[in-house]
């Protein structure tokens, strides 16, 4: 890699994955940029370089969640990473995430992500109609906080990308879809409490969590899945209790 | 059972085998001090009511927690069916229970 | 799955690795520990017949290595139980750190106990 004096490359070394599952790495040189993104780079080979590359995003701004990949080993939301926090002596490697199927070089087929957001019941489910009042919730009360603790996800799959559940048990729900979860079991507004207790503690549920944390460590909102998750095993425990008991 | 039945039936022994462990460990570096003899042990044990309840309560928690940790093992690791882990984790804590009721016979 | 790209697991995956396999070996061991002490049915004679079989040292050895795991075990559930149930906090890696050390601990007691 050619350094100038402050050992600061003028040129990266991209490896960018090409093809579907079975596709292979491929060598770009990129010219190195102030304050440039994963996503800058990414966008610069398919804008110079060769315009068959097949990558999603949308914002750029980190609200959209589409543009997560596998930057340098880790599952990353890359409009928002700086190439010089994860370049390596100016080597970047850049694959799909992981756990889901490739459809194209750095796009991946997202579908199983999002039905199982739908199969732990992660939808809003109202009690009052359009014609009622608002119900007020205080944010001050234990409920409201825990809906505030994971309600910013975006939906990028980074977390889904770093389990290793997932990648032990295909059917496994995931740290996203049982966060999304958790925001609604906490919502009083929400009518479907008994039937997504249920649907969140079967075979496929929160009882596989190994509270590995990988979901925490590389979150870019910073919301801790597994804390989520640990607590739809309690609501669960407390749910058979008050079926057992009959209250 | 159920995903948390299970769940209950794990945590639930994991937190009373806790205290039983750490009693057992005690024992174990205090009883080792001098070298292990049958008459020793059996000494401690023999026509104990406390004894037989301790190591009574131990075989039970370890036989149902230890049943359930395989299960939970062979179901990430392996391909076995839902039918096949129940039947495995139910053979498995059967002959801890068996082996373990007929150490205690001898012990106490 | 693709291109090989796992992540790099932390030190949680493999405190829980660790925990796991430590079950493994005790779910293993304890059907034999359960037999041995069985003999004390036939008498004191044969469970005395096999502690003279654990005087010699490669049995101490894995003597040993069973506490460990014991204590390795037992540490990773407390952490497990903590986490699921208590307040969270950032110190657990701290805290699985400080579990494997006082396990160590432990087996060292052990050692130099017997000894």
């Amino acid at each position: 890699m050619p350094t100038s004096n402050d050992a600061t490359p003028t040129e990266l070394d991209v490896r960018i994955w090409r093809g579907g599952e079975d596709g292979a790495y491929a060598h770009y040189r990129v010219p190195f940029r102030e304050s440039q993104t994963v996503l800058d780079v990414v966008t610069f080979v398919q804008r110079h370089l060769d315009s068959t590359l097949s990558y999603r995003f949308a914002c750029r701004v980190g609200m959209c969640g589409s543009c997560a990949m596998t930057v340098n080993g880790a599952p990353r939301w890359t409009c928002r990473t700086h190439v010089s926090k994860v370049a390596e002596d100016g080597v970047i490697t850049i694959g799909p995430l992981r756990n889901l199927p490739v459809i194209k070089d750095l796009a991946c087929d997202m579908t199983e992500f999002f039905e199982k957001w739908q199969r732990a019941k992660g939808r809003f489910s109202p009690t009052r109609s359009r014609r009622e009042p608002f119900e007020r919730i205080s944010p001050e009360t234990p409920k409201r906080k825990a809906v505030d603790a994971g309600i910013e996800c975006i939906n990028c799959g980074v977390c889904y990308s770093a389990c290793e559940v997932v990648s032990l048990r295909r059917d496994y729900l995931g740290p996203a879809a049982l966060n999304r979860a958790w925001t609604l079991v906490n919502d009083t507004r929400d009518a479907e409490h008994d039937a997504r207790i249920a649907a969140v503690s079967g075979d496929a549920g929160c009882h596989n969590c190994h509270s590995h944390q990988s979901c925490v460590d590389h979150c870019p909102k910073q919301l801790s899945p597994t804390a989520s998750i640990a607590g739809l095993k309690r609501a669960s425990v407390g749910a058979a209790w008050r079926r057992l008991t009959g209250r | 059972m159920s995903p948390t039945a299970l769940y209950v039936a794990q945590r639930g022994t994991a937190a009373i085998l806790l205290p039983l462990v750490l009693g057992h460990v005690a024992l174990i570096l205090y009883a080792v001090g001098d070298g292990l003899s049958a008459g020793e042990i059996l000494a401690r044990t023999r026509g104990s009511t406390f004894w037989g309840l301790y190591y009574g309560l131990f075989v039970v928690a370890a036989a149902v927690h230890a049943a359930i940790g395989v299960r939970s093992v062979l179901g990430d690791w392996t391909r076995l069916s839902r039918t096949a882990l129940d039947r495995v984790a139910l053979g498995f804590g059967l002959l801890l229970l068996l082996l373990g009721s007929r150490a205690l016979v001898g012990i106490l | 799955m693709s291109a090989g790209v796992r992540p790099r697991r932390g030190a949680l995956w493999l405190a829980a690795l660790v925990h796991r396999l430590s079950g493994v070996a005790l779910a293993a061991f304890l059907p034999l520990h359960l037999l041995v002490l069985g003999l004390a049915i036939e008498g004191e004679a044969a469970l005395d017949g096999f502690l003279r079989w654990t005087e010699m040292p490669i049995v101490k050895i894995a003597e040993t290595g069973l506490v460990f795991l014991l204590a390795v075990h037992m540490l990773g559930g407390l952490r497990v139980l903590v986490l699921e149930n208590l307040a969270w906090s950032e110190r657990q890696k701290t805290f699985a750190t400080v579990a494997a050390g006082v396990s160590v601990l432990v087996a060292v007691g052990f050692v130099v106990r017997a000894m």
